[in-house]
C-alpha cells in the first residue's frame, strides 16, 4: 500500500505541509481564506531540534495499536487506511496514549484527529506531498 | 474447527477478528449472558452524561456478527465447562460442543459484606449497560448520591450522573482519588478539579454501617443519601475455570499465548491475570486495550497460529469534566517533574529504562497550545518496548515526547519503511 514517507535529508522545516494539510481538511476552496487568522491543527506535524527536522503523520500501521486499543470502536482500518468515526469518538485519548508515533491529536470538534490520507478528496495525492516545495514528502509503496 | 467464545466485549471481539484472519470457514459460536450486541462498556458513563447514545455505544457495526459468520447467542449464560466431553453447558440446559474454547467472562463488581447494606433500598453497581440504565431510572434532580469508591469506575459514574442528581459524595478508604493510577501530587490536582465540579470527598475513610438513608463512616461522619453506588472494585469471573480445576490465581492463569492450564481452553481479558511488562509482576490488568490484544492473541492461537502477547502494561487514558489524565507503567525510580498551573508531567525511570508516567492536563484551551499529553504514546512505547534510555536524547524526551529524540538510525527504522 502507498504511504506518506518523509526524507528528513530534504526537509526544510518550512511547515508548508502543515498548512496544506490544514487546508485539505478545512473543506474550503480557497487556501488563503481557509487559513487566514486560523491557528492550524494539522494532521502532519514537523518535529524539529537543532538542525534536524522532519514531518510525521499517521503510518497507517498494519497492526495499529490505536485501533486495537480504541475503547469505543471509533477507530478502524478500512482498505489499509486508519479512519476515525468522529460521531463515536468520546475523546478519551487512549489512542494518543497508544500511538508510538505521536500521530493522533485532539481536535476542536470533541473527537480526535489524524491523517486519513486525503487521496479520495484530492485527486490521488495527499496534499502534504503535493505542497512540499523540496520533494521531501513522498507518497509511494515501500 | 468449532470455536466457542464465552463473552461479548473487547476480548471476544478481538478473538473473532483474529480467528477470521486465519480461518475463514471454521464455526464460531459466541455466547453472552447479556441480551445486547457488543457495546463499549466504558461508555456507560458517557451515556448517562448525554455524550453518547445507545447506538453510539456499539463497539462494532450492527452487521459485525453476520460479516464474520458468528453464531451469536445473546442472553445465553454458560453454566459449566465439560472439559472431558469438550462442551459448554448452558444455564438453559443446552450444550455447545467445542474444539477450542475462549473464556472471556470479564469481571464483576465486588460487593463485600457491609453492615446494614441489606436495608438500603436503592443500591447499585456500575459495570454494565443494565447497571447504568437502572441507576439512571432511579435518579431524580433531588437525588443525593453516595458513591463508595473513588477509583476509575466510581469517579466515571460520578461524572456521568453529575447532571442527574442534586448532590454526589464519594467515600474511599484510600487517602487519595484514583489511588491505583495516581500518586499523591497528581491525585490532589485531579481531586481539586472534581471538587470544582461539585463532588464531595471523604477520603481515608470507609463506611462502618448503613441505615436506610445514611452511612456512618469510621470517622464518625454521617453522610445522608437516598441512592447508593458501590464501586469498590471488580473481581475477575474465574468460576468456569476454577470449577474444573483449572489454575486460577487472582484471575485465570494464562501463558503468553493465552492458554489456560486446561487443554484447548484459552482465556483472555479482565478475567485473567497476566505479566505486567513494565515490572515483570503477575497481576490483573483489567484494561480495554489489553483485553482486545489478549483476545486477538488467543484467537490467533485457537486458529492454529503461534502468537504471543507479552507487552501488556498498565495504561489509562481517562477524563473528568475536561481534565485529561494519561498514565502508564509503574511509578518507581527517579522522577522528572514539570508542574504548571493546572497541569503536571511526571516521569519515573531507573536502570536506563522509563518505568512509568503520569500526565494531567486541565488547562482550558490547552488543546490550542501544547497539552502535556501531546504524543504521550511515544512515552508508552518506551515502556512497552523497554527501550534503553541511553539510545536516545533523554533530556529532550523528558521535556516533550518526540521522535526527534531518537537516533537518526532509529528514526529511519521507524519512519523509513512500511510499518508493522
Amino acid at each position: 500500500m502507498k504511504r506518506v514517507y518523509v526524507n528528513e535529508k530534504w526537509c526544510l522545516g518550512c511547515h508548508l505541509c502543515e498548512y496544506y494539510c490544514a487546508f485539505a481538511t478545512s473543506q474550503q476552496d480557497d487556501m488563503a481564506r481557509a487559513l487566514k487568522d486560523v491557528r492550524i491543527s494539522p494532521n502532519i506535524r514537523i518535529e524539529q531540534h537543532g538542525n534536524v527536522c522532519f514531518a510525521v503523520s499517521c503510518r497507517h500501521c498494519q497492526e495499529p495499536l490505536c485501533v486495537k486499543g480504541c475503547i469505543t470502536g471509533a477507530l478502524s482500518r478500512r482498505d489499509g487506511v486508519i479512519t476515525i468515526d468522529k460521531e463515536k469518538c468520546i475523546s478519551c485519548y487512549t489512542c494518543i496514549l497508544s500511538c508510538p508515533y505521536g500521530a493522533i491529536s485532539p481536535s476542536q470538534d470533541g473527537a480526535v484527529q489524524k491523517c486519513e490520507l486525503c487521496i479520495k478528496t484530492h485527486g490521488g495525492t495527499p496534499q502534504c506531498v503535493q505542497g512540499c516545495p523540496n520533494g521531501a514528502i513522498v507518497f509511494e509503496e515501500r | 474447527m468449532r470455536y466457542v467464545l464465552i463473552g461479548n466485549s473487547a476480548t471476544a471481539i478481538g478473538a473473532v477478528e483474529s480467528i477470521r484472519r486465519y480461518d475463514a470457514t471454521g464455526d464460531i459460536t459466541l455466547l453472552s449472558d447479556e441480551p445486547y450486541a457488543t457495546y463499549s462498556r466504558p461508555l456507560i458513563s458517557y451515556l448517562l452524561l448525554g455524550k453518547t447514545t445507545r447506538q453510539g455505544m456499539a463497539y462494532r457495526p450492527e452487521h459485525f456478527y453476520a460479516d464474520n459468520r458468528v453464531h451469536f447467542l445473546p442472553g445465553k449464560r454458560a453454566e459449566r465447562i465439560d472439559a472431558q466431553g469438550k462442551r459448554v453447558l448452558c444455564a438453559d440446559g443446552g450444550a455447545l460442543p467445542y474444539d477450542r474454547l475462549l473464556v472471556a467472562t470479564g469481571s464483576s463488581p465486588l460487593v463485600p459484606p457491609m453492615q446494614g447494606l441489606d436495608r438500603v433500598a436503592r443500591a447499585y453497581t456500575f459495570a454494565s449497560l443494565d447497571d447504568a440504565l437502572a441507576l439512571q431510572a432511579a435518579l431524580t434532580p433531588q437525588s443525593r448520591v453516595l458513591i463508595v469508591g473513588a477509583g476509575l469506575i466510581g469517579l466515571k459514574c460520578a461524572e456521568g450522573i453529575s447532571r442527574l442528581a442534586a448532590d454526589i459524595a464519594v467515600v474511599d478508604l484510600a487517602p487519595r482519588v484514583l489511588s491505583s493510577i495516581l500518586d499523591e501530587e497528581s491525585a490532589s490536582l485531579v481531586q481539586r478539579k472534581l471538587e470544582e465540579n461539585g463532588l464531595r470527598f471523604y477520603l481515608g475513610d470507609s463506611v462502618q454501617t448503613f441505615s436506610p438513608d445514611a452511612a456512618t463512616l469510621r470517622s464518625g461522619t454521617v453522610v445522608p443519601f437516598d441512592t447508593l453506588v458501590l464501586a469498590i472494585g471488580v473481581r475477575p469471573n474465574t468460576g468456569l475455570l476454577a470449577d474444573i480445576g483449572g489454575k486460577v490465581g487472582r484471575g485465570i492463569a494464562v501463558d503468553a499465548r493465552m492458554r489456560t492450564s486446561v487443554p484447548d481452553i484459552y482465556a483472555a481479558g479482565d478475567c485473567t491475570e497476566s505479566v505486567d511488562a513494565s515490572t515483570g509482576e503477575t497481576k490483573v490488568m483489567a484494561l480495554l486495550p489489553n483485553a482486545y490484544m489478549q483476545g486477538e492473541c488467543a484467537g490467533a492461537n485457537m486458529a492454529g497460529q503461534d502468537a504471543v502477547f507479552d507487552k501488556g502494561i498498565p495504561m489509562n487514558a481517562i477524563g473528568f469534566f475536561g481534565t485529561h489524565i494519561l498514565t502508564a507503567g509503574s511509578y518507581r525510580g527517579d522522577t522528572y517533574v514539570e508542574r504548571g498551573e493546572g497541569c503536571l508531567r511526571k516521569l519515573f525511570y531507573s536502570d536506563n529504562r522509563l518505568n512509568g508516567f503520569i500526565l494531567v492536563e486541565s488547562r482550558a484551551g490547552a488543546r490550542a497550545v501544547r497539552p502535556v499529553y501531546d504524543k504521550a504514546g511515544i512515552y508508552t512505547s518506551l515502556i512497552r518496548e523497554g527501550t534503553p534510555l541511553d539510545t536516545l536524547d533523554f533530556d529532550l524526551i523528558l521535556q516533550a515526547p518526540g521522535l526527534v529524540a531518537f537516533s537518526r538510525a532509529d528514526r529511519l527504522q521507524k519512519l523509513g519503511g512500511a510499518p508493522h
